[in-house]
C-alpha cells in the first residue's frame, strides 16, 4: 500500500465520517471570524441556535479596520456598523475577540501564525479565501463561505469533499531579488488561475526548504490564486523553532506531545500524489502582473502580450479586455509601464521580513510616486518602528499606517482611484479590487519599493546591480 | 431551500473568462445589510453601470434580461474571494443556475448552499452554448436529475458533485443533516481528544 501525503494524514485525523456520496464531515479545531463573518452570526441567530465550541472561534478585526488612525468617530457609519457587529457578536457568544484596539490586532492570517493559534495538523477555516496561508505551518486551511461559517459555528464540523493531491517541487535555489511571490506568480502563470483547481497543494524541494516561515506563508497564501483548495508544507524544524513559546502553542509536556507529532506530519517517501508539478528555483524570475488575473502574469523582463498571438480566440478576446482594462499597448516592455501609486501591505505581503525588503530598497532614496504601508499586524508595526523601518518608509515619503486589509479589498476606504496604476504587493489584480476603475499590477514589496523608487515596473536585480 | 429539478429559464451570455467575486459584487457594497432590497442591484454593478450611475450596453442590461434565470460563462468562474455575497447578487437577481466549463470552488460550494445550480460543461460545450444564444431566443432547459442542458436541438451533459446534486434535487440544508448525526460528532471529539489531549 502506497505511503500517505501530508494532506492525507491531517485530513484523517479530521474525518468523522463520510455520506453515501463520499462526502466527508470533517471536525473543524480552529475557526478565525473578521467582520465580514456577520452573514454567519445573522444565519446563526436566524435559525435559533447556538454556537457549539465559542472557544474554537477567535475574531479578528482586519477587512474593515482604519488605518489612519483607531479612531472609529470619523469613520463611515456603515464600516463602522460592520466592526460594532463583530465586536457584539463575540460579546454574545463568549467568543475572545482581538479587536481594533487590542495591541495583538491585525490581518487574521498574519495574526494566527504570530500568535499560534495556527499550529501543524490542525484543520482551520474562515470566511476568508486567503486561508490557505495556515498551510504553511503544515495546517489544513482553507476559506469558506457564510453558509459554511454558520455550519462551523452551529456544528463545529464541515462537509468537504476529498481534493486529489498535487506536489509542486521546487528544486535548486532562487536568485538574488526572487522571493516567495515570485514562486507563487510562476506556477499560476504556467498552470492558470484554476490550474490546481480541485487540489491539495503541497510544496516540497529544496527552495521550499530554504524559505523562511515567513515567506512560506507568502506562498501559501497565494494557492487560492491558482485555484488551490489549500497550501501545505510539512513541518520541519524551522516550523517548530517559529512556533516555540507562541501565545497559543502548547506549553510543557503538551508542546513536548505536540511537537513529537507534528514531526510526523510529512509526505511518506512512498505516497502518491495526483498531480505533479516541478520548477527549477534559477529559472524563476521577479514576476508582475500585466492584466486582471493573477494568471496574467510574466517575469520583468518580458513585454505585454499581443493578442495577435494568442492560442485561441476567446483567449485573444480575453487578452484584448485585459489589455483595455489596463490601459496597455501589445508588444510594450513591462519596465515601461509609469505608476501613479504603490500599495505595501495584506495578508500576502506584510510580514516583518517583507516590510525589511522593501525598506532596504528604499533606504536612503526618494520616492517618485505617493504610496502606503500597512503593517500585516500591530505587533509587526512595533517591530517594525523598533529597527527603524517606519523612518525609511516616511524619509522616502511613504504613508505609515495602522494595520489591516486596507488597499488589498478598500473596505475600510484606502482606495485607488479610477484609472490609476498601482505597484501592489497584495493578492488580485482583478478589475476594480482596489477600487472602480483601479488598475493593480501584483508584485513583490522589494519591486514594489523599486517601482516607487523609479515610478514604473523595475526590474530589482537592475536597481539593486 | 427550494428545490431544483427541471429548470427552463431564459439565458444570458456571458462570454468572459476569470469572472471574479469581486466582479460579481464589489467589495464596496458588502457593508449593507442583504435585507431588505437585496443584493440583486449589485450583481456585475461596474460592468452594467458606468461612473455616472448610468446603465451601459452590458449583456445584462439589454431588454428582457431581468428576466433572466440562467448565466453561460467561460472558464474559472467565480473565483476569488469567498464572500457568499457573490452568490446572493445572482440569486436576488433571480439566478438559478450558472454554466460553465469550471468554478471556483468556494464559490461552487456556496452557490450550493444558497439554492443555485454550479453546472460544469467542457470547454467547447460552453462555446456551443454561447453560439446557440447568440443565435436563438435564448432559453435554456436544465435537467438537474439527467444532468443536460439542452439549447433548442443543442443537448450537452454537464457535471455536478454527487452530493451537490442531491441537495439542490431535495432543498436539504447541510446544518440539518450535520445536527441529525450528533452523537457521532460528540463520540469522534472524544477520541480525537484523547488522540491529541494538548487541544483539549
Amino acid at each position: 500500500m502506497a505511503g500517505k501525503t501530508l494532506f492525507d494524514k491531517v485530513w484523517q485525523a479530521h474525518e468523522i465520517c463520510q455520506n453515501d456520496e463520499g462526502q466527508s464531515l470533517l471536525w473543524v479545531d480552529r475557526h478565525l471570524a473578521h467582520e465580514g463573518s456577520f452573514h454567519a452570526f445573522n444565519k446563526v441567530a436566524e435559525r435559533g441556535l447556538d454556537i457549539l465550541h465559542p472557544e474554537c472561534t477567535t475574531g479578528i478585526a482586519d477587512h474593515y479596520v482604519p488605518t489612519d488612525s483607531r479612531n472609529l468617530i470619523a469613520v463611515q457609519p456603515k464600516v463602522r456598523s460592520v466592526i460594532e457587529q463583530l465586536v457584539n457578536n463575540t460579546r454574545k457568544h463568549g467568543i475572545e475577540l482581538i479587536g481594533l484596539d487590542d495591541p495583538r490586532q491585525g490581518i487574521v492570517h498574519v495574526v494566527g501564525p504570530e500568535q499560534g493559534l495556527t499550529q501543524p495538523g490542525l484543520l482551520m477555516v474562515c470566511g476568508d479565501s486567503h486561508t490557505s496561508t495556515h498551510g504553511a505551518l503544515g495546517a489544513l486551511a482553507f476559506g469558506i463561505g457564510a453558509s459554511e461559517v454558520a455550519h462551523v459555528l452551529a456544528t463545529q464540523t464541515l462537509w468537504q469533499t476529498k481534493p486529489r493531491r498535487m506536489r509542486i517541487t521546487v528544486d535548486g535555489e532562487l536568485a538574488p531579488g526572487v522571493s516567495a511571490k515570485d514562486i507563487a506568480l510562476a506556477w499560476i502563470a504556467r498552470l492558470g488561475a484554476d490550474g490546481a483547481r480541485g487540489y491539495a497543494i503541497e510544496y516540497a524541494g529544496r527552495v521550499i526548504q530554504d524559505l523562511s516561515v515567513e515567506a512560506r506563508l507568502t506562498l501559501c497564501n497565494l494557492s487560492i490564486e491558482g485555484g488551490g483548495r489549500c497550501g501545505m508544507i510539512a513541518p520541519d524544524d524551522k516550523t517548530i523553532d517559529y512556533l516555540r513559546d507562541r501565545p497559543y502553542t502548547p506549553k510543557g509536556q503538551d508542546w513536548e506531545q505536540a511537537e513529537a507529532y507534528w514531526r510526523t506530519l510529512f509526505s511518506d517517501q512512498d505516497a502518491e500524489f495526483d498531480r505533479e508539478i516541478t520548477l527549477r528555483g534559477e529559472d524563476i524570475a521577479p514576476i508582475v502582473t500585466w492584466g486582471v488575473s493573477p494568471e496574467e502574469a510574466l517575469p520583468i523582463d518580458g513585454r505585454v502580450p499581443d493578442p495577435a498571438d494568442a492560442a485561441s480566440p476567446s483567449r485573444a478576446e480575453q487578452i484584448r479586455e485585459s489589455l483595455a482594462y489596463m490601459g496597455l499597448e501589445p508588444g510594450q516592455k513591462l519596465t515601461e509601464i509609469a505608476v501613479d501609486r504603490v500599495f505595501i501591505g495584506s495578508c500576502t505581503n506584510a510580514r516583518l521580513e517583507d516590510l525589511r525588503a522593501a525598506a532596504e530598497v528604499l533606504k536612503g532614496k526618494q520616492c517618485r510616486v505617493p504610496g502606503m504601508v500597512s503593517p500585516g499586524s500591530t505587533l509587526v508595526k512595533a517591530r517594525a518602528e523598533a529597527e527603524g523601518l517606519d523612518r525609511i518608509f516616511i524619509e522616502a515619503g511613504l504613508e505609515w499606517r495602522e494595520s489591516g486589509c486596507s488597499m488589498c479589498v478598500g473596505m475600510n476606504g484606502d482606495l485607488i482611484a479610477s484609472g490609476e496604476r498601482c505597484a501592489s504587493t497584495t493578492n488580485r489584480n482583478f478589475k476594480g479590487r482596489q477600487g472602480p476603475g483601479a488598475r493593480t499590477h501584483l508584485m513583490s514589496p522589494a519591486m514594489a519599493a523599486a517601482a516607487a523608487v523609479t515610478g514604473h515596473l523595475t526590474d530589482i536585480r537592475e536597481l539593486k546591480g | 431551500m427550494e428545490p431544483i429539478n427541471v429548470l427552463t429559464a431564459l439565458a444570458c451570455p456571458l462570454p468572459l473568462e476569470n469572472v471574479d467575486t469581486d466582479q460579481l459584487i464589489p467589495a464596496r457594497f458588502m457593508k449593507e445589510p442583504r435585507l431588505p432590497r437585496g443584493y440583486g442591484d449589485f450583481l456585475l454593478h461596474d460592468l452594467r453601470f458606468d461612473r455616472n450611475g448610468s446603465p451601459t450596453d452590458f449583456v445584462l442590461n439589454r431588454p428582457g434580461m431581468d428576466k433572466a434565470g440562467i448565466l453561460v460563462a467561460r472558464r474559472n468562474f467565480g473565483a476569488g474571494s469567498s464572500r457568499e455575497a457573490a452568490v446572493y447578487a445572482l440569486v436576488d437577481f433571480g439566478f438559478r443556475c450558472v454554466v460553465a466549463p469550471s468554478f471556483g470552488d468556494i464559490f461552487a460550494s456556496n452557490a450550493v448552499n444558497n439554492g443555485l445550480l454550479p453546472a460544469q460543461v467542457s470547454e467547447p460545450d460552453t462555446e456551443r452554448l454561447l453560439a446557440a444564444l447568440d443565435a436563438m431566443d435564448a432559453r435554456l432547459s436544465v435537467n438537474l436529475e439527467a444532468q443536460t442542458i439542452a439549447a433548442g436541438d443543442v443537448v450537452v451533459g454537464f457535471e455536478i458533485n454527487p452530493t451537490w446534486r442531491l441537495k439542490l434535487l431535495n432543498g436539504w440544508d447541510d446544518i440539518d443533516l450535520t445536527l441529525a448525526r450528533a452523537y457521532e460528532i460528540k463520540t469522534f471529539r472524544s477520541g480525537y481528544l484523547r488522540a491529541f489531549p494538548w487541544l483539549g
